[in-house]
């Protein structure tokens, strides 16, 4: 009898649609057919053409209506509301359209019952007020019983449609972690060295490959374990500075400053490698002389301050020269510090004002308690 | 076969080492004549000692590979044939496609002997044409060169900036220009031209001049293309204030203005813009 609409069927579901319809109306009406049968005993015949019409066109104008203050409310919604909405009007709403659409449609059903079967049962106007109101309430059952149903199952259906949504934007957000922590520019290249170097230099060129490794692993891992310990972040760092070392040479002077009491500190893992990335990326490698670069830690109160200093090319001008970047390692850096600690983390980025030029970036964590260390 | 003079841009020098032994083993004539690591050395090599071929690397510092070939061309002398350019890259998801399309021979790292050799066998063939008496004008060799490049600095992301979002939609209409403590408005419409200058780009209408700090390179994509057209890497100009071009003997394109008494060269890269004129 009422169905919740589902969004305007398309071609080949509206086949799928209508089946569904036509199945939900005969069951229906054989079930009223049954049900008046045994009470009333009437001709069998007469009852189900009766009841067959009747449910149709209830079902009809019901559905009618719904379409049409569904269209009334979402005109006056943004897309996101409707969408929260769903497909019908709400609860008030509705039980109007039940209300007017069992009225309409017992008399035109009555009406269309008469003519097929030459019999002359009263519509719902020209009946007793008494009587109306107990065929109403009685005709209004079957519809509030469907809408319930369906109610319940569109709001199923939609957490699911939720969840798998939800669910799709994890796993994009994993791939583009991983793809802009695996730069292709930055792997192609490296693996370009590691070629001339094993004719060169194996020894070399093993140590590179060990130190590829590390850098390897450690990023395919990063999207899946929750933190590890300072010392383990800038073990990796190591890894990639070296990389970039045999790439850069000179022009690459890095130092790493990670003081004893912090290292057992622990923090999300690979956070800091997009910003070393971008320093080197957008600072040092676009600087004819190349320059340092310092990553360190120190504890600052309550927090932990982690900074990566560059004597590179300085904000200014590497947005001016830059290489185009995306944007995304920064961005979910933001994102990562947001999710994991709030406004409790903050990450800062300006020109360096000690006079040597370059980009100083500040990441501001909360210390984190030692895990506890099982005995 | 005499030798064949090649230049090598490529800023990381392990790379650099390896390309020139396996150039010298794979053809014997070739002469190295220089090793460039980075941009800008690249280019004053190469206008220097005027090699016939060259191997540029795309992301080196301070210039990338193309716009050492894009300065190439504007400066290079006519009494050389230009160079016949390879570029080198590691990954740049527009320049695989760009360079298959504009077919100069490009080189991916790790280079692997193999497609070396096919590429030195095709640098070999375009000398032998290039060694055909030469026209007038540039060699043809020069002009597909000059075609080819067109088309790579076309390309976002390699030689067009990547227009940052958002600032594509609308063009340019006033120009902040800061001048002590005031600040300008300065309006596109009655802009000339455009000149790089160092740091700074010169802003010149019918009555004033001004300094913007910027670079052209920012400007460029925030101008309307129809209206004002780049003719050099550093010039780009209000197509309605162009009165005449004129050719000199050397081929050379000169510009006139209307109601202005400057007078700006057109390079080599944009002279199609005046074809038939």
């Amino acid at each position: 009898m009422h169905l919740l609409p589902a969004p305007l069927p398309a071609p080949l579901t509206a086949l799928r649609w209508l089946f569904r319809q036509a199945t939900i109306i005969v069951a229906l009406a054989l079930a009223i057919s049954a049900f008046l049968l045994i009470m009333f005993r009437q001709d069998p015949l007469t009852t189900l053409i009766y009841s067959m019409s009747i449910t149709l066109c209830c079902s009809t104008f019901i559905q009618g209506l719904n379409r049409g203050l569904t269209w009334l409310v979402h005109r006056r919604l943004s897309p996101e509301q409707q969408r929260e909405r769903g497909n019908w009007p709400g609860w008030p709403l509705m039980l109007l359209c039940l209300l007017l659409g069992t009225i309409l449609g017992f008399d035109a059903g009555t009406a269309l019952g008469n003519w097929l079967t030459g019999h002359h049962s009263p519509g719902i106007f020209d009946a007793s007020l008494q009587r109306t109101l107990a065929t109403l309430l009685i005709a209004l059952i079957p519809g509030l019983l469907i809408t319930l149903h369906f109610v319940h199952r569109g709001r199923l259906d939609a957490a699911e449609a939720r969840a798998q949504a939800a669910q799709r934007e994890a796993a994009e957000n994993q791939l583009r972690l991983l793809q802009s922590q695996l730069e292709p520019h930055m792997l192609f290249n490296t693996l370009a060295n590691l070629r001339v170097l094993i004719a060169l230099d194996p020894v070399r060129a093993q140590a590179m490959l060990d130190q590829l490794i590390g850098f390897l692993r450690a990023t395919l891992n990063a999207s899946r374990t929750g933190q590890h310990s300072l010392r383990e972040e800038f073990a990796r760092l190591d890894d990639y500075l070296a990389l970039m070392q045999v790439r850069m040479g000179n022009r690459l002077r890095p130092r790493l400053e990670l003081p004893d009491a912090l290292a057992e500190l622990e923090m999300p893992p690979l956070l800091l490698q997009p910003l070393v990335e971008n320093a080197i990326k957008h600072g040092l490698e676009p600087h004819v002389e190349g320059g340092e670069l310092r990553v360190s830690a120190e504890q600052d109160g309550t927090s932990l301050l982690l900074s990566v200093r560059d004597t590179g090319v300085g904000p200014a001008q590497a947005a001016e020269i830059g290489q185009p970047g995306t944007g995304f390692g920064l961005v979910q850096v933001r994102q990562r510090l947001a999710t994991r600690y709030g406004p409790a983390a903050s990450l800062q980025i300006e020109a360096a004002t000690d006079g040597r030029g370059g980009t100083l970036v500040s990441l501001r964590l909360p210390i984190q308690p030692k895990p506890e260390t099982k005995t | 076969m005499n030798t064949v003079t090649a230049l090598i841009a490529e800023d990381e020098a392990l790379l650099a080492e390896s390309l020139r032994g396996e150039l010298t083993s794979l053809w014997p004539e070739l002469d190295i004549v220089a090793m460039a690591a980075h941009g800008q050395a690249a280019l004053d090599a190469a206008l220097r000692l005027r090699p016939q071929l060259m191997f540029l690397d795309i992301r080196m510092p301070g210039m990338s590979g193309l716009e050492v070939a894009q300065a190439l061309a504007e400066d290079w002398p006519d009494d050389s044939p230009f160079p016949l350019l390879v570029f080198v890259t590691a990954y740049d998801q527009y320049a695989v496609e760009a360079f298959d399309r504009a077919a100069v021979d490009y080189l991916l790292k790790p280079v692997q002997r193999e497609r070396l050799a096919q590429c030195c066998s095709r640098l070999q063939g375009a000398l032998r044409q290039q060694a055909q008496p030469a026209q007038a004008d540039l060699a043809p060799a020069a002009l597909a060169a000059m075609e080819q490049l067109r088309t790579l600095l076309a390309q976002p992301g390699l030689g067009a900036p990547a227009v940052p979002p958002g600032k594509a939609a609308s063009p340019l209409r006033l120009l902040p220009v800061s001048q002590g403590n005031t600040v300008q408005m300065v309006p596109v419409d009655e802009v000339l031209y455009f000149e790089a200058a160092d740091k700074y780009v010169r802003v010149v209408t019918a009555t004033k001049e001004h300094l913007v700090r910027s670079s052209l390179r920012e400007l460029l994509p925030q101008l309307d293309t129809d209206r004002f057209w780049q003719v050099h890497r550093g010039v780009v100009v209000c197509a309605d204030a162009i009165e005449r071009a004129v050719r000199d003997e050397a081929g050379r394109l000169t510009l006139h203005l209307r109601g202005h008494a400057d007078k700006l060269g057109v390079s080599r890269l944009y002279a199609h813009l005046f074809k038939g004129l």
